[in-house]
């Protein structure tokens, strides 16, 4: 895909473009970006999974795109071209969950339509993918869709163990903790105990990483 | 470039052509999905079906498992008669109930591999913010309950929602639809509760009243169109 010779495809530049969004500037830790249906598609391990993938997969693809065509773009409907793509690949997603994996879509319900929506979608079009080539584009989606699925997996993961004792449906707690007097902690399950997880993990990443320490 | 990528004229152009070819491959994609999605919808029918009568299976087994248990489909019309050359499992009661009423009556028998026989009823009712609708399976007697599954499209989590889940579902079961001199008065859910011994209530939900009258006016109504078949069947 890389037409310049000169420079190699996974170059120091092409890397931080993968890595940056999983650390130092992670759309949901970070940025503050796709909260919400970070918050609702947490419950099971499974569905954050199912939701991480499909929103690399449109972030990726669309970047793509609006990459190959933006020097034929008109500048006048440049957003209203961006949602169409946008919108196209969601349907897209959502039209081979249904086909692939039922139950799950079932679950994910009006969340994978409301990828549309995903600010860090449109985000990265507009101020990526509109003004770089085609590899760099793939490589910021990949970037981008990775750092928010990261968290996404990580919430999902103590909030189904914790909440269900469950992890990706499998009953992990032995029933000998609950003769003991353990309880799954219903609130896990609730949206409030999510914003909490992200906060955790918000405040955790930014007291071990030295470049989001504020003065 | 030599043409202008901003004057009106391309702005058009380039617009309509995007339209074109987007429209153009979600139908294509849409189409080629359509099978294997229309085949999800049926597990899931077969699933929920055989969730009343208590049998839990993986979608990949409905179909096999739907066709052992589910020895015979019968449809009646609304006055009761029995119908010929309507599939029971074809028939969308969801639809015929938006579109004016419900036209057909479908009940799909269970034979246990004891030969025990159970009756199951499909039924579609309002909730709160849109349709419910559910399987209530009887025993032989044509009189108790023998289990039931309900579900939405988009009642309250929490409150109306809770008409899918377990809790909800098994007071169900055991309880009758006819009274003791034989009298039809189907099932109730009670707000406030319906007491230990009320063998023809099950607790409402709380907070979720709407949806729970719901249930209640769905089996409430269906059943009531069966009553003949369930009289004449009775054994």
């Amino acid at each position: 895909m890389s037409t310049t010779a000169a420079e190699p495809l996974f170059s120091k530049k092409n890397k931080k473009l993968l890595s940056d969004p999983l650390n130092d500037n992670n759309p949901i830790t970070v940025q503050v970006l796709g909260i919400c249906s970070a918050l609702a598609i947490t419950v099971q391990l499974k569905q954050a999974v199912v939701m991480a993938l499909s929103v690399i997969a449109v972030v990726a693809c669309s970047n793509v795109i609006i990459s190959l065509i933006r020097n034929m773009v008109p500048n006048r409907v440049r957003i209203i071209v961006q949602l169409v793509i946008v919108a196209a690949l969601v349907i897209l997603v959502d039209q081979i969950l249904k086909a692939f994996v039922y139950d799950v879509s079932k679950q994910l319900s009006v969340f994978v339509g409301l990828i549309i929506t995903n600010c860090i979608v449109m985000g990265r079009l507009e101020a990526f993918a509109l003004g770089n080539k085609p590899w760099p584009s793939f490589l910021d989606g990949i970037g981008n869709g990775l750092g928010y699925g990261v968290i996404l997996v990580i919430v999902a993961f103590f909030r189904e163990l914790l909440g269900s004792g469950k992890i990706w449906g499998f009953k992990l707690i032995p029933n000998s903790f609950y003769e003991a007097g353990y309880f799954n902690n219903g609130l896990m399950i609730l949206p409030p105990m999510a914003l909490i997880t992200v906060g955790i993990i918000i405040w955790v990443q930014r007291s071990r990483n030295n470049k989001l320490i504020e003065k | 470039m030599s043409f202008d990528v901003n004057s009106n004229k391309y702005t058009f152009i380039f617009s309509a052509v995007m339209v074109v070819v987007v429209a153009a491959l979600l139908a294509f994609a849409a189409e080629s999905l359509k099978p294997m999605q229309q085949k999800n919808i049926r597990s899931e029918k077969m699933q929920n079906i055989l969730s009343s009568v208590g049998i839990e299976v993986e979608a990949a087994q409905a179909e096999e498992t739907f066709n052992k248990f589910i020895t015979e489909q019968v449809v009646l019309d609304h006055s009761g008669n029995e119908k010929t050359g309507t599939v029971a499992f074809n028939v969308d009661i969801l639809k015929e109930y938006k579109s004016g009423g419900q036209q057909n009556f479908p009940i799909f028998i269970y034979t246990a591999e004891s030969g025990e026989k159970k009756y199951i009823i499909p039924m579609v009712g309002k909730g709160l913010w849109g349709p419910i609708w559910g399987y209530v399976a009887l025993d032989g007697d044509l009189n108790t309950v023998a289990g039931a599954s309900f579900d939405h499209k988009s009642e309250t989590p929490g409150l109306g929602a809770e008409i899918k889940e377990k809790w909800f579902q098994t007071p169900f079961k055991g309880k009758k639809i006819f009274d003791a001199s034989g009298n039809y008065v189907s099932v109730k859910v009670i707000k406030g509760g319906a007491g230990e011994n009320n063998e023809h209530g099950v607790d409402a939900i709380s907070g979720g009243t709407i949806t729970s009258v719901g249930v209640s006016e769905m089996v409430e109504r269906t059943l009531k169109t069966y009553e003949n078949y369930f009289k004449s069947n009775k054994n």
